[in-house]
């Protein structure tokens, strides 16, 4: 069996079995939204969003990789790319949430609104039809990216040429502004008006840190998995992982500025109407899991990144990467949940079968594409561009 | 001149050029590879791989640079509370006195400086800068090192040092030029 073949079966055993996974999950999730439409909804929420972010990351990923080089996108860009590959798939599941507007969000509630002169205000942007415009608007413009960025670096694949890299750096580019705008705006609609009387303004820059932090975890795990099982070139090793584990080191301090900066602004101003935010999130068990977040998304994995060897052996940042992933999956429970749950940590089983059961749609998928081309990392556009306006 | 010394004692080693920080790499291999131990390398940038081919030892920098910047932790946040808690306790906006995250700036701030600090002081010590005088500059060629040539010194001190044979070992990495450096 040769690399081509071996490489097919592997990914394809992975495929089938995260779609078995994956069924299986949304098949309880569709048995608990019949039992409890509210809590489904709720829970689907925080299991969409986890992996909308890494998606949103890779696409990410992938502009600023076009933008800025480097050999940790040259090692990790088909994973990257059948990570963005995934977005027509999340636009898919987006749609439970659009039915489920009214039973997720306290402004689609007109008996709420009418008790609320703040959300009366607010309707203007606040209701059903501006937001399913609005969230068609945002998928459109993310599709499109990355349709046209998967297409140019398969023509980049094909026949190298100088063109078409300035090509991709042109749309990367203002993608990248576009990207940080709708994320925000997305990040604001989905998440941030759960509570829709609070506001902060720095709260779509957490998620967009939160994206890329989850992109290069789940880059450094699926990259590390591949390599292990002989799947990926030889050319890929400890130079990368130490790019990566870089990468993720300085996104941990990011993740822990930007969640800082926002909490220390609203506790030195002491206003109830942004204090109530945090006073929810620190309500009974909340504040165990707020601890928790200090302690395994800052401080053990700052620490741990420090050490130059955590770093190479990718053995051992693959664990730390996992954990990181793991912490994502908390932050943004802590994130969403005590929004719903106001007086206490309140985990509802269907909290765990939505994630794993939109987890094992989006790995199948992911797999599905990273079988479509070849595993072989991307070839460095600019050495390649070069190469080819010699030859001519 | 002392007249006591030997030629050999008089010589601070045995300097290669090189046109690449490629055939730079392959000679400092080479010559661990041959035995020798006290062997210095000079290039215009720093090459990938340089630390691995002289098997140079572990630098302590960043130890000491995490031992500062604890210091620096420790001193800001312990100045705040020392301020705040005990010399001068003032009520600002209702808070406690111990409001430790108003501290978090100052002690990230102090953290950065003496990790910064510490970082640069403990790096020119250990290289033994600032230095006035070496003897590499004797040799005239190697100005070239600061712009685009390589350089490839065994030094004197080296057990295997001879004055013949490091020269005939260095020729046969075949560089641009060998030369004796004065010291």
């Amino acid at each position: 069996m040769n690399n081509a073949d071996s490489n097919r079966a592997l990914l394809e055993g992975a495929q089938k079995r995260w779609l078995t996974i994956g069924v299986a999950g949304a098949l309880l999730c569709a048995a608990g939204g019949f039992m409890n439409a509210e809590q489904f909804f709720r829970s689907y929420l925080f299991g969409f969003m986890f992996w909308f972010n890494l998606t949103l990351g890779c696409l990410a990923g992938v502009m600023t990789h076009n933008l800025t080089g480097g050999d940790w996108g040259i090692a990790t860009r088909r994973q990257l790319e059948a990570g963005m590959r995934v977005l027509p798939l999340m636009a898919l599941l987006f749609l439970p949430i659009l039915f489920g507007v009214p039973k997720i969000y306290e402004w689609a509630n007109p008996e709420h609104v009418a008790h609320s002169a703040i959300l009366q205000q607010k309707a203007g942007y606040l209701n059903q039809s501006f937001f399913g415009i609005r969230a068609f608007v945002y998928f459109s413009i993310w599709l499109t990216l990355a349709n046209l960025l998967y297409k140019w670096s398969g023509e980049l694949e094909r026949n190298p040429s100088l063109a078409i890299v300035r090509r991709m750096e042109n749309l990367s580019g203002p993608g990248i502004l576009i990207f940080f705008l709708t994320s925000t705006l997305a990040a604001f609609d989905w998440v941030m008006s759960l509570e829709p009387h609070w506001y902060s303004t720095i709260y779509g820059l957490l998620f967009i840190v939160g994206q890329g932090l989850a992109m290069l975890a789940f880059m450094i795990a699926v990259t590390t998995w591949l390599s292990n099982r002989g799947a990926l070139s030889e050319a890929v090793g400890t130079k990368n992982f130490h790019d990566l584990g870089k990468l993720m080191h300085g996104f941990v301090v990011l993740w822990t500025y930007g969640s800082f900066s926002q909490f220390l602004i609203i506790w030195s101003a002491n206003l109830p109407e942004e204090t109530i935010w945090y006073a929810h999130r620190i309500a009974g068990g909340w504040k165990l899991i707020a601890i928790g977040l200090a302690v395994f998304h800052f401080l053990v994995p700052f620490f741990l990144l420090l050490i130059r060897n955590n770093k190479m052996k990718s053995n051992i940042l693959v664990k730390i990467a996992g954990l990181i992933l793991f912490m994502r999956f908390v932050d943004l429970y802590w994130f969403i949940s005590p929004a719903f749950n106001t007086n206490g940590l309140g985990l509802h089983w269907l909290d765990l079968a939505a994630p794993v059961g939109i987890g094992g749609l989006w790995l199948a998928t992911f797999y599905g594409q990273l079988r479509k081309r070849s595993l072989a990392p991307l070839p460095d556009p600019f050495a390649e561009a070069e190469q080819a306006m010699e030859r001519a | 001149m002392s007249t006591h010394q030997t030629t050999t004692s008089s010589l601070h080693g045995m300097m290669a050029e090189f046109a690449s920080a490629e055939e730079l790499l392959d000679a400092a291999r080479r010559t661990r590879g041959a035995g020798y131990r006290n062997v210095d390398a000079y290039s215009p940038f720093p090459v990938h791989g340089m630390d691995e081919a002289l098997a140079l030892p572990k630098s302590p920098v960043p130890l000491f640079v995490l031992i500062g910047a604890l210091a620096g932790t420790a001193l800001g946040f312990g100045l705040e509370y020392w301020v705040s808690v005990i010399e001068y306790p003032i009520m600002v906006g209702g808070k406690p006195f111990f409001s430790w995250p108003a501290f978090v700036p100052v002690a990230y701030e102090t953290t950065i400086l003496l990790g910064g600090l510490t970082a640069a002081i403990s790096m020119l010590m250990i290289n033994g800068l600032p230095m006035p005088y070496h003897p590499v500059f004797n040799v005239e060629r190697f100005s070239h090192a600061m712009t685009d040539r390589f350089f490839l010194c065994i030094e004197a001190t080296d057990p295997k040092f001879n004055r013949e044979e490091t020269k005939k070992f260095l020729e046969g990495l075949h560089p641009y030029q060998v030369s004796e450096v004065e010291e």
